[in-house]
């Protein structure tokens, strides 16, 4: 069994300048969790808070707590929580340095496995997991920024889920891409959520419409609605919600 | 008489142009010069001796620079135990967490340091390694030299680990790897081949330094091993034989000129060639 | 949810232990490296001024204002060197920076880009000749030409100026001025490039649809705009011509005299120390060569200082650094 996260009165600052408060939502195993809302409502924000990458920007902090197996994140090790909690990103950020399995590999390596069978056997079965293993498995040695966007962000899809984390952020990580790579990440998603709990975050409404189990609907910092998929895009009960899914205003 | 005014104001943009070319050819024309002096007076003397053979005592002709070539290249050797650790792993600190009141007294003392003249530090390294130790030595020419690197790697490093993106060292935390082996293992790497520029244009600056060795590896004219001992390079060579009054040592000073400004552009400019576009993989 | 069970962390992965630990260690440790930047600049002042005692504590405020200089008597004093700088220094200047402007007008705002290009990187390849080999320069071809084409015919044209009096000897003040002139002409010019480069394109335009020729846009817009740019890169070039040490001994003339000809030798601070000291005859002598060696020291720290302040106000951090 798979564990989900609850995050409890969670707030956050850039400096003097608030940008979350009060969040209170329950991130269920196995599922997908949408984040929605207009751009600047602090979705990104919310989604770092989750695996403590938000602290690392200067002058960030945050209040509250974040349970993952009803322990609190804010009083693990980071690195530890990192660890278990991984993160897709807005662009594709493949190590410049790296080939695509070293890409893979690289947390594994740095987190102290060596050995080259069990790397290798990770490596393609993460590969294949995020679907790109059949496009890049004669090309293993060749630099990961030589892959096509939407292949990068596969690959940084395989680098996260090398580690084995037990919940997995993406943070609109289709902005960049174009439809065909889109719909192939959205099947992976599918995929990915039978051995995972992901949390995505999306400006996109169909998206979100289309891929997730649960949404959440964040304005200004506030959450103003979270609920089952199909409820919150049918028959929200805010009217904030209503008026933002239906587009009547940005 | 308007268009009279058109015209003296057409006059006097083209006579600026015209001027403002004129400077720009003038300036290019002492490299010209040069470059061309040294290809014939030097060429005339460079031969395989020139390479393989040691200075010749006055009087004799014939010998080569073969021990200050490698006292050169000894010198660099020592410059850089001191100067890439002190520039790189500074540099990395400015870049990283140098957004402080320290990576500013660092930053602006990188800067001081950059601006003094050579010969201030060849006193500095007098002062520190040649009393002490009692004689002139490799050791005290190269410590002198090192100093001389730090600023231009420091910067170097720091401005190239800087161009790494934030969403690289992200990538990293995200996967669980401690801060310390992110900066190492993957932020330093995507910098590497800006950085290797960075000391490559410092090695060839400091090739060509004479002043600072002047009194401290002093010169040499044989072979010798000892880096507590004086030792031959390739300026401060030229520099005894310019200044000398043999026709002979001249026509040594004019080869060892061409063969160090060789080195040294030969340096410069395959770095720019091989590191062309090298931030292209970052974007 | 009540899901929350607890589940092993991934078996294959060690635990991360101390990771704070180690981040806190690997900064430590940059630090230190970092830091020793600044003490070797403490070290460097402590050393000198340590060395350079018994010469402070004998000549006080003369030495900067007495000309003699006497090793064998134990007297010293600067002024011949402090003037043979300032001197030869300015002559630089009143050469290179016509022409490095000049110079970086025409690449900037007025050549094409296929010829802009190799111009500037042959000026900038100035800045890679070793000094040593300019002096060698000097020596061999540019003292001769001084001394049989171009000093004859100052004399005949400006004669009556005590500047251009007396004995042609090739090498002197005039000789160490060019050469240090072609030597800083890559510094000014690069520097002022850069500076005219951050000119901001909607100032020319706006010229420009006044009706203004090139030549106008550059006066009326792109230099006002750049001038205290333009000032800082002067005195880059002015702090790298003040501590220029090897081409200038080999073709000054080293004579500790203050002779206002332009043809006469003279003596600089860097090049007494670059002469003098490995065959400094007594520790006081040395003493008074490291006073000299400071007094350099802090003339550079302020002129660049200045330049900087100069630069960083149009180009931002790094032009004033961009080429070293």
């Amino acid at each position: 069994m798979l564990t989900g996260l609850a995050v409890e009165k969670l707030g956050a600052w850039f400096g003097q300048k608030q940008v979350l408060n009060g969040i209170s939502m329950t991130i269920g195993p196995n599922l997908v969790t949408a984040v929605i809302g207009p751009s600047g409502c602090g979705k990104s924000t919310l989604i770092r808070c989750l695996n403590r990458l938000h602290e690392t920007v200067p002058g960030a902090r945050q209040s509250g707590r974040v349970l993952l197996d009803g322990q609190n994140i804010y009083l693990m090790d980071p690195v530890q929580v990192r660890r278990t909690i991984g993160m897709v990103f807005q662009k594709p950020n493949p190590f410049p340095s790296m080939s695509i399995y070293d890409n893979v590999a690289a947390g594994l390596r740095l987190n102290g496995i060596r050995e080259r069978r069990p790397l290798d056997e990770i490596v393609e079965k993460s590969l294949r997991m995020a679907a790109l293993w059949e496009e890049v498995n004669d090309r293993l040695d060749k630099p990961g920024i030589s892959l096509s966007g939407g292949q990068q962000q596969r690959l940084c899809i395989a680098r996260a889920i090398a580690i084995e984390p037990q919940v997995l952020l993406m943070d609109e990580p289709c902005s960049a891409l174009d439809p065909i790579s889109t719909a192939k990440i959205e099947e992976l998603i599918q995929e990915l959520k039978k051995a995972l709990t992901i949390v995505i975050v999306t400006h996109n409404m169909q998206q979100a419409a289309r891929v997730s189990d649960y949404t959440g609907f964040l304005l200004l910092g506030e959450l103003i609605e979270f609920d089952e998929t199909p409820k919150l895009f049918t028959n929200p009960r805010d009217k904030r919600t209503e008026d933002y899914i239906t587009g009547r205003f940005g | 008489m308007r268009l009279n005014r058109y015209q003296r104001r057409r006059a006097v943009n083209v006579l600026v142009s015209a001027l403002a070319f004129l400077c720009a050819a003038i300036t290019i024309i002492p490299l010209l010069m040069i470059l061309g002096h040294l290809l014939a007076q030097g060429a005339k003397a460079v031969n395989l001796d020139f390479f393989t053979q040691l200075p010749k005592p006055v009087g004799e002709v014939g010998g080569g620079m073969a021990n200050a070539i490698v006292g050169t290249l000894i010198l660099i050797g020592l410059a850089c135990l001191v100067g890439l650790p002190i520039g790189i792993i500074g540099g990395i600190y400015l870049a990283e967490f140098g957004n402080n009141k320290t990576g500013w007294l660092v930053r602006f003392m990188s800067d001081v340091l950059n601006g003094t003249p050579s010969i201030v530090i060849g006193i500095f390294a007098y002062t520190v390694v040649v009393l002490p130790m009692k004689r002139f030595s490799a050791l005290a020419g190269g410590f002198a030299l090192g100093i001389i690197m730090i600023p231009t790697v420091i910067r170097a490093t720091e401005e190239l680990v800087k161009l790494v993106p934030t969403s690289v060292r992200e990538a990293g935390l995200a996967l669980g790897i401690p801060q310390w082996r992110v900066i190492l293992r993957i932020v330093v790497p995507s910098a590497k081949t800006g950085i290797v520029t960075g000391v490559l244009l410092a090695v060839a600056r400091i090739g060509g330094e004479t002043a600072p060795l002047l009194f401290t590896a002093f010169g040499n004219q044989f072979w010798q091993q000892r880096l507590d001992q004086p030792i031959a390079s390739l300026p401060v060579q030229v520099f005894t034989y310019a200044i000398s009054p043999f026709e002979d040592w001249h026509r040594q000073a004019w080869a060892g000129a061409l063969v160090l400004v060789a080195m040294i552009l030969i340096t410069s400019v395959l770095t720019r060639v091989v590191t062309r576009g090298q931030y292209r993989s970052m974007r | 949810m009540s899901s929350f069970e607890a589940l092993p962390a991934p078996a294959v992965l060690p635990r991360a232990g101390g990771a704070n630990v180690a981040d806190r260690l690997f900064r430590g440790t940059t630090l230190l490296f970092a830091l020793s930047v600044v003490v070797i600049m403490v070290l460097m002042v402590g050393a000198m001024l340590r060395t350079a005692l018994p010469a402070i504590r004998a000549f006080g405020w003369h030495f900067p204002f007495t000309s003699t200089w006497d090793p064998v008597a134990e007297r010293f004093g600067a002024l011949p060197f402090i003037y043979g700088t300032l001197v030869s220094s300015l002559l630089a200047l009143s050469i290179a920076v016509p022409l490095s402007l000049g110079g970086a007008i025409f690449l900037v705002e007025l050549a094409p880009h296929w010829l802009a290009q190799p111009i500037a990187f042959l000026i900038d390849l100035l800045a890679s000749i070793p000094s040593v080999v300019y002096g060698l320069w000097g020596i061999f071809i540019l003292a001769p030409w001084l001394r049989t084409t171009v000093q004859p015919t100052l004399a005949a044209l400006l004669g009556f100026l005590p500047l251009f009096q007396g004995p042609a000897y090739g090498v002197g003040m005039l000789a160490a001025g060019m050469i240090l002139a072609i030597m800083v002409i890559p510094f000014i010019s690069g520097v002022s490039r850069e500076v005219l480069m951050a000119v901001p394109n909607s100032q020319r335009e706006a010229a420009l649809a006044l009706g203004a020729t090139k030549w106008e846009a550059i006066r009326t817009a792109v230099l006002p705009y750049s001038r205290s740019g333009i000032i800082g890169a002067i005195i880059l070039g002015l702090g790298r011509a003040l501590g220029e040490t090897m081409a200038v001994t080999m073709v000054i003339g080293n004579r500790p005299e203050i002779a206002l000809s332009l043809f006469a030798p003279g003596y600089t601070m860097a090049s007494v120390i670059a002469n003098e000291f490995a065959e400094a005859t007594s520790d006081f002598h040395l003493a008074a060569l490291i006073e000299i060696g400071l007094l350099l020291f802090g003339v550079t720290i302020l002129v660049n200082g200045l330049a900087r302040l100069l630069v960083w106000s149009v180009a931002g951090n790094g032009a004033a650094t961009v080429r070293e």
